[in-house]
């Protein structure tokens, strides 16, 4: 069922404010200040870097200044001799301990200091403790490494030809640069339809390396007690629990003993999933000098080194009839996973759910196949809010949409909506194996059209065109694919995506829930309290929210690829359920009735036909807790507990569309409107919605206009500042004009989508969409990212180059 | 975080202390103004001096003075003061153009023109509003102050007539009547670095024509004015004609590199449009009409 809402920033819509009108204040869904901001717009929000133990020593790491060379020599003697320094750690050491290589999340091994060679620039070779961070940077000068430098990989066109070096020689009998192969779809079928098709149109396509640049970098601290055994380590991270158990996995420490802390995570987008040599050389740094270690990665140490995002050359064609029917879409990507596989995604999905590429159009058939390669440059791969790359797979087929429209000179819109799955075709099944929840594109994209007035700026575009000036409209229309599991086809490194919940009710009737999800300035906090609210009728402000403590929360894989609402928030619904449940059975012990007999009301249970023979939730949870005879089989509180296993994921969708003008003189680009219609399903606070999709319609518009990690020939990293790597600031997004639509998902407890990653997804395809469409009087009809004024002017030249 | 290798640090309290304190600490100490080129440096270990000596304490060089024929400006003006002022609004809009596209109000609000005439990055875009306004700097050295033209003063990127033991005291702008200037910066985002930047200044004679031009292009690769260019300006009326030949005149003299920020013909491009844009812009400012061609 679909229902069309009014425009989200309506009046009516806005939040009161908690304080001053409390009456007004939802207990369950609509919009209400986030309950952790107070600490946040303070300045008191609890940072890794915030935290500071009794007698703590920092590290630093000595990261290769070299993309691809051999270890000759590590001196670490005067290092050792600097009177504050108190441990250098270097790969060899590892290698007694049997931690110089560390397993990555994809099947893959990672160097955790180098011991043979150094495979790209900034990898990590040594590691410093010593009394302060000043002393153990000025350390790290006095180490003497030797290198003898190797031939680099760069260019991941030319990583397999023959005689290339050979990056991953630790592998045994590894011979080239190749990591894997992957298909999706039927081949013969494609090729066929492809054959007889009216209308080809096909483009090389680059999704370049871009980086999801969290305002706070990545760090640990990691504090070891030699007495009891236990491990204590603070960590950015997106994931405590999975953590936690790879850590056991690893290095050996039974994983009772130990308790991953994640306090305020300050931006994580992926960026945050994995573990980096830097947290388990803090660990190896404790155990070591026994005391706690701190390190915290500098800025261009995490532009150089963490997990990037995309790298993709995708190879894109569309098979489609004269007057516009989509048939087929095909592509063949190489994927750049730099020098270690180490991309977090589930285990069976190498290209992640990049074969969600088919879009939200009804095909008759389609094929991706992709190869990734090892280069010299830092691994990564999967991260930036991208759901698993189906940013990657969206940008490519809402980009080749366009190409098809420009060739049979037909409106980018009326394209689509003449392809578009149709709403009774849900559960909509695809061609490569995804069964898409629930959809109805057709009112989003229109409203979105309305709301932007679409045919009056096409009518500005023609006479602006006549004269010269340079304007550009871009339509995307995105289907994402969150909430990963279900466990039984997704695990990472052997762990089901799957997430726990658990509520408890206090004597008082104020409640606590756990989380195993990590939010990284999301909003859980808010969100998942709402959540319980609507359930069980508790004010939000009642509830507390805890997460982030390994040694507090229930076990789950942890927040990315858009999971928190689509698996913890139908985790924490059906514990609140079951909540609800046993109030029900002790509310009609007390009311001396049976649970047949009542009736739930948000907050209250009462009799049949009596409604003042009632029992507020509160009432129920001192009785629960008190001297009310409870029945049989109910013992005495008000918990429950939860292990969600999602059934499919959900597919949110979205339409989105852009204005932007570009002088012509100088090839810059300006945005100068952007509506985005979002549908995630049920929305639970509509002000993080919108808070989520402004901040991913800002990564978008980065992406789309500057963001880019390039490389010189030598492998040097040209994007290791935010100098270099640019991201956009308010200057250079409009005020975003949101809209949506609700299409709750059926198969979810709440109907609810998630929201996390879909302006992300969304919104590059529709900034260079406005692009090409400004360029089109030069013939262009393809430019990949970043449209900088420099690559937008050598478009208008005729000849777009591509970024890599 | 990043930190700097060791230092030491003093603050001045005067410009005479300035010139002691350089001369006790010796070549390794340097001047910090407004830090903003300096302490990213340090913090990279690109620069290491062993000394900072803070002049930030020093109030004799923070003034905007104007007298009949010049505008003195201290070494130690911010940015964010260039911009709010109406003074150098009124008399140099050149200025306030350039300083709006400098960094970002942050950045502004610490650094100094003399901090930025003293880094000489090929990409600072005072030195090149200073060019072309024909302004002078005052160097304070331990035999006293000398007054050098700006000629003299950029000896190119990162070096300039200003010697380690001496202080910039003060930047000085002639004013000429009938005179309009002007700047433009394409950057990729609010508060980059130029990908490349023009600015020019006219002055008219009273019978319409030019009298004086001069034209000089931020980080693409001249150093000094564009004296080509102000050749063919000089002595003609302004027309459409003149400003295209102006452009591509500015073109043939720029010498840009390849970057991260745009291959050589984009900047070359960049010369020939800006330079044509600013000096349309100065001439408007002037009131000097230029026919349609
Ligand atoms: C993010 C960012 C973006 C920027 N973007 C731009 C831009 O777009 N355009 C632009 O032009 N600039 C830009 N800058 C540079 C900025 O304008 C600097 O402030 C300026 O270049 C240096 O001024 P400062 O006062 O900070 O100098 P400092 O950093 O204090 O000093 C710079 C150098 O000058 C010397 N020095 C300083 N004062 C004197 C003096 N009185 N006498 C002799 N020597 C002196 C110092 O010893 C040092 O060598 C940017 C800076 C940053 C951080």
């Amino acid at each position: 069922m679909t229902t069309v809402e009014e425009r989200s920033t309506m009046p009516q819509e806005r939040e009161s404010n908690p304080a001053a009108n409390a009456a007004d204040r939802p207990i369950g869904y609509g919009r209400i200040q986030r309950k952790e901001d107070p600490r946040f717009v303070r300045g008191k929000g609890r940072y890794l870097d915030d935290i500071v133990l009794p007698g703590m020593l920092h590290g630093a790491i000595l990261r290769s200044p070299m993309a691809h060379a051999r270890l000759v020599s590590i001196d670490t003697t005067e290092a050792l001799a600097h009177p504050k320094v108190h441990a250098v750690i270097t790969g060899k050491d590892l290698e007694g301990l049997n931690l110089a290589w560390a397993p990555t999340l994809s099947a893959d091994t990672m160097a955790v200091l180098a011991t043979d060679k150094v495979r790209f620039q900034g990898q990590e070779v040594a590691f410093v403790v010593a009394e302060d961070r000043y002393s153990a940077r000025d350390a790290l000068e006095l180490i003497d490494v030797e290198y003898e430098e190797l031939p680099v990989v760069i260019d991941a066109r030319r990583a397999l030809e023959p005689g290339t070096a050979v990056i991953r020689d630790d592998k045994e009998g590894k011979t080239d640069n190749h990591i894997f192969d992957w298909e999706a779809g039927d081949k013969a079928e494609t090729d066929a339809v492809f054959a007889r098709a009216a209308v080809v149109v096909s483009e090389e396509v680059v999704y370049p390396r871009v980086h999801p640049a969290p305002m706070e970098t990545c760090g640990a601290i990691a504090d070891y007690d030699p007495i009891d055994g236990k491990l204590t380590l603070y960590e950015t991270t997106q994931a405590p629990h999975a953590h936690r158990t790879l850590y056991a996995m690893v290095a050996g420490i039974p994983e009772h003993k130990i308790r991953i802390i994640a306090g305020d995570i300050g931006g994580g987008f992926g960026n945050k999933v994995g573990i980096y040599p830097g947290y388990v050389c803090a660990v190896v740094g404790s155990i070591v000098t026994g005391k706690p270690v701190k390190w915290v990665e500098d800025r261009s140490e995490n532009l150089m080194s963490t997990s990037f995002a995309r790298d993709y050359i995708m190879k894109g064609e569309v098979a489609a009839t004269k007057d516009g029917k989509i048939l087929a879409v095909r592509t063949h990507v190489l994927a750049d996973h730099g020098a270690f596989n180490a991309t977090a995604q589930p285990t069976k999905y190498p290209a992640g759910f990049f074969s969600i590429f088919t879009g939200s159009y009804d095909l008759e058939a389609a094929h991706c196949s992709v190869t990734g390669v090892y280069t010299n440059k830092a691994p990564g791969g999967v991260a930036y809010a991208c759901s698993f790359r189906v940013t990657e797979a969206v940008y490519l087929v809402e980009r080749m949409v366009d190409v098809l429209a420009q060739k049979l000179e037909m409106d980018p819109a009326e394209l689509r909506l003449k392809n578009f799955i149709r709403p009774e075709q849900f559960p909509y099944k695809n061609k490569t194996g995804w069964e898409y929840d629930s959809g109805d594109y057709e009112p989003a994209l229109r409203m979105c059209m309305e709301q932007i007035g679409y045919a009056d700026l096409r009518r500005e575009q023609e006479e602006k065109r006549a004269r010269g000036e340079l304007m550009g409209i871009g339509v995307s229309f995105f289907t994402e694919t969150v909430g990963a599991g279900p466990r039984k086809h997704m695990d990472i490194v052997g762990l089901g995506m799957a997430d726990g919940a658990e509520v408890r009710v206090h004597p008082t009737g104020k409640a606590v829930v756990r989380l195993s999800v990590q939010t990284q300035g999301q909003g859980h906090e808010t969100t998942f309290a709402q959540i319980v609210a609507e359930e069980l009728g508790i004010p939000p402000e009642d509830i507390e929210v805890v997460h982030g403590d390994t040694d507090q929360t229930p076990f789950g894989l942890g927040t990315y690829g858009s999971r928190s609402t689509p698996v913890s928030g139908g985790a924490v619904a059906l514990a609140a359920r079951k909540v609800r449940d046993k109030a029900k059975a002790i509310a009609a012990a007390m009311l001396e009735t049976r649970p047949e007999d009542l009736d739930w009301e948000k907050g209250r249970f009462f009799v049949k036909g009596d409604p003042s023979a009632a029992k507020t939730i509160q009432e129920v949870a001192l009785g629960a807790h008190g001297t009310v005879a409870l029945p049989d089989g109910i013992d005495g509180n008000l918990d429950a507990e939860v292990t969600y296993d999602p059934p499919n994921l959900t597919f949110p969708f979205g339409a989105y569309i852009c204005v932007v003008d570009i002088d012509p003189g100088t090839g810059k680009v300006k945005v100068r409107r952007f509506v985005a219609v979002d549908d995630c399903g049920t929305r639970i606070n509509p002000m993080i919605v919108e808070g989520q999709i402004h901040g991913g319609l800002a990564d978008g518009v980065g992406m789309a206009l500057m963001e880019f990690i390039g490389f010189d020939e030598q492998g040097n990293c040209l994007g290791g500042s935010f100098m270099d790597y640019l991201i956009p600031t308010a200057m250079e997004v409009p005020d975003w004009e949101t809209g949506y639509t609700v299409t709750p998902s059926p198969h979810h407890p709440i109907g609810a989508k998630g929201i996390g990653e879909s302006a992300t997804v969304g919104s590059p395809p529709a900034v260079v969409n406005a692009v090409v469409d400004a360029l089109a009087p030069f013939g262009v009809t393809h430019m990949d990212m970043p449209c900088t004024p420099a690559r937008v002017w050598e478009a208008m030249q005729g000849r777009p180059t591509p970024p890599i | 975080m990043q930190v700097p290798a060791p230092f030491d640090y003093v603050r001045a309290t005067s410009v005479g202390n300035t010139l002691e304190l350089l001369e006790r600490h010796g070549p390794e100490s340097r001047v910090v103004a407004g830090g903003h080129s300096l302490l990213p440096m340090m913090k990279l270990r690109l620069a290491r001096p062993e000394w900072l000596i803070d002049i930030n304490d020093v109030a004799e060089l923070r003034h905007i003075t104007e007298e009949p024929d010049r505008l003195r400006v201290g070494s130690l003006t911010r940015h964010a003061a260039l911009l709010a002022s109406d003074v150098v609004g009124r008399l140099f809009p050149i200025v306030h153009d350039a300083e709006k596209v400098i960094a970002d109000p942050v950045v502004r609000n610490r650094g100094t023109i003399g901090g930025s005439l003293g880094q000489a990055d090929p990409a600072e875009d005072l030195t090149t509003v200073c060019d072309v306004l024909r302004a002078s700097v005052v160097i304070a050295g331990p035999g006293g102050e000398r007054v050098v033209d700006m000629a003299e003063f950029h000896r190119g990127p990162y070096e300039t007539a200003c010697e380690q033991h001496e202080l910039i005291t003060e930047v000085r702008f002639p004013i000429r009547p009938r005179m309009g200037s002007a700047y433009e910066k394409v950057e990729r985002r609010v508060g980059d670095w130029a990908v490349g930047a023009a600015g020019a200044a006219v002055q008219m004679a009273d019978d319409g024509t030019i009298a004086d031009a001069a034209i000089g292009l931020t980080a693409l690769g001249l150093e000094g004015l564009a004296t080509e260019v102000a050749a063919v300006l000089v002595g003609q009326r302004p027309s459409e004609d003149l400003i295209t030949e102006a452009g591509r005149l500015a073109a043939a003299a720029s010498s840009p590199v390849e970057d991260q920020r745009g291959p050589v013909d984009y900047k070359r491009h960049l010369a020939d449009e800006l330079t044509r844009r600013v000096l349309r812009r100065a001439l408007d400012r002037v009131g000097a009409t230029v026919p349609a061609a």
